[in-house]
């Protein structure tokens, strides 16, 4: 009976150490299978188990006075006996809110015409245009095969699913990894392609064409807001090439490597944007929709280094970060992202996250443009393509439960700044606010079984 | 002049070829063996220890910023920019 007893105890021990192994084990897996890494190669643990690990969250991002974005995700990741992994995942999310148009703030109030060209609304003086009919809903599909090719080399293969209301995405990438000095290096290198379609509500419309603004019950209003549009529906594709290379420094530090080269061709343009068309003193005489070069070479390094700290530093383990991007648009930035996991008792950590971003201004970027400068080639007023800083802080607590499960709480606070970036301002626009800052809340549950 | 242009030129790819290989020499010194991987194949040792918090900063930087990818993939998937 003893005896007895003392089997079911070892088998039940050794079924909540596989799951626990299975767990850390599939988590080193998992950066290249969710699509968020190049495949990294065995620097850990042999995956032992053969079942589905879940993991799920729920995420609520949320600007002050703008967008509200709420996004869920399922991922499942089952690992078979000889090492080949299935990932598949499911994300959902839904956007509404007031969304900046491009035009700038004005001494007096301004009227627009929605995306739709059905109705209008009106921006009070002093105050960022803003179209409060963005509403939008977007399901997502990722599947990815990852399993060993040969003693030292991984491949994996996935594809990419998205529909929005008015957007469909098809991705398809592929990564191989070869494991070299003991696997304590590992070169790898990843290739995918994107095919996205837009077909915004009301059509694409005519670059650097005038905002149509009146009555759109009008019986002439249709003829005329459709010469304001070139097509239904327009096109781009994203081809990524992605080289890395990883090193475990020693027991206690690993870095990563990374270049990156992207491609992107086809309608680069925001139909939702437009562009102020001010006089010598300032005051709105026209919005031209905007228009950006039909493609775009993105580039970048990234540089990681991980490294565990023993007892004197709370066993914390520091994450840090920083990449490079520059493109053919004149952009450039750097982000710098640290994050601190520091085990709080025996079951739980706390995450501090730290995020600095810096951006230039695209060169065909302008906050608007005065009469005598037209006509104009390329032209945006986006300021997400123009001069900005953003800081991200906050943390993330996580509570490991019976059998290996875990509970996560986030919570970050984003702060956006764009910059002015030395264009002068007419007359008309002192005192006001034309580089308005975006403060976000980004709070997040996290539930892995 | 001509013949020391070139010495120098030979010089630096010397030069270059020996910090190469002593930079690979260094890179093959570096590492653990398999007994001593006990902190790195901890969870929050893993490059992205959490997939779905990257998964889901990336959707929102891309959303909000002119910069994406990098780290894994820049892709398309959303015209949310």
């Amino acid at each position: 009976m003893n005896n007895l007893n003392k089997d079911i105890k070892k088998e039940v021990a050794q079924k909540v150490s596989k799951k626990i192994n299975l767990k850390a084990a599939l988590s080193l897996a998992t950066g290249a299978l969710f699509g968020t890494s190049v495949t990294t190669g065995a620097v850990g643990q042999t995956i032992e188990a053969d079942e589905w690990q879940f993991d799920t969250a729920f995420l609520l991002y949320s600007e002050v006075d703008r967008v509200t974005a709420g996004e869920a995700i399922v991922a499942g990741t089952k690992t078979f006996s000889n090492d080949e992994v299935l990932n598949l995942k499911f994300t959902f999310d839904t956007l509404t809110g007031p969304s900046a148009n491009g035009a700038i703030a004005q001494p007096k109030a301004q009227t627009f015409t929605r995306a739709s060209g059905i109705g209008r609304y009106r921006t009070p003086e002093g105050e960022t245009p803003l179209d409060d009919t963005f509403h939008d809903t977007r399901v997502q599909l990722n599947g990815q095969w990852t399993q060993p090719v040969s003693d030292n080399v991984t491949g994996s293969v996935g594809g990419h699913l998205s529909k929005e209301y008015d957007y469909l995405s098809l991705g398809l990438n592929g990564n191989l990894a070869y494991d070299f000095n003991r696997k304590n290096s590992t070169f790898s290198m990843g290739i995918s392609y994107f095919s996205d379609t837009f077909t915004p509500e009301g059509g694409i419309p005519k670059p650097l064409s005038s905002m149509l603004v009146g009555d759109s019950n009008s019986p002439e209003w249709d003829d005329e807001f459709a010469k304001t549009r070139i097509s239904a529906s327009e096109n781009k594709s994203t081809s990524d090439l992605l080289i890395g290379f990883t090193q475990v420094i020693n027991r206690r530090m690993i870095t990563a490597f990374n270049y990156s080269y992207s491609m992107v061709d086809g309608y680069l343009t925001d139909p939702f944007k437009v562009v102020s068309v001010l006089n010598a003193e300032g005051l709105a005489q026209d919005y031209i929709y905007e228009n950006r070069p039909d493609s775009r070479v993105k580039q970048s390094t990234f540089m990681q280094a991980k490294y565990h700290f023993d007892d004197s530093l709370l066993n914390m383990v520091a994450d840090v970060s920083y990449r490079y991007m520059w493109d053919d648009w004149g952009i450039n930035s750097h982000t710098i992202d640290s994050r601190f996991i520091i085990p709080v008792g025996r079951a739980s950590y706390i995450e501090p996250h730290i995020r600095f971003y810096q951006q230039s201004a695209a060169d065909f970027f302008t906050p608007f443009v005065i009469e005598d400068q037209l006509p104009v080639d390329f032209v945006s007023a986006d300021y997400r393509i123009g001069e900005m800083s953003a800081v991200t802080i906050g943390a993330k607590y996580g509570v490991a439960l019976n059998g290996g499960n875990e509970l996560s709480f986030r919570l970050e606070y984003y702060h956006q700044r764009p910059t002015n970036g030395g264009f002068e301002e007419p007359e008309a626009l002192n005192g006001l606010d034309t580089t308005p800052v975006i403060d976000a809340i980004i709070a997040q549950v996290s539930y892995s079984f | 002049m001509k013949v020391n242009k070139t010495k120098v030129k030979t010089r630096m790819n010397v030069t270059l070829l020996s910090v190469c290989v002593v930079s690979l020499s260094a890179c093959s010194s570096l590492g653990v063996e398999p007994w001593e991987r006990d902190l790195l194949a901890k969870k929050e040792m893993a490059l992205t220890s959490s997939p779905i918090d990257a998964a889901l900063d990336d959707h929102i930087y891309f959303s909000k910023e002119a910069s994406s990818g990098g780290k894994s993939f820049g892709g398309g998937g959303c015209g949310c920019n």
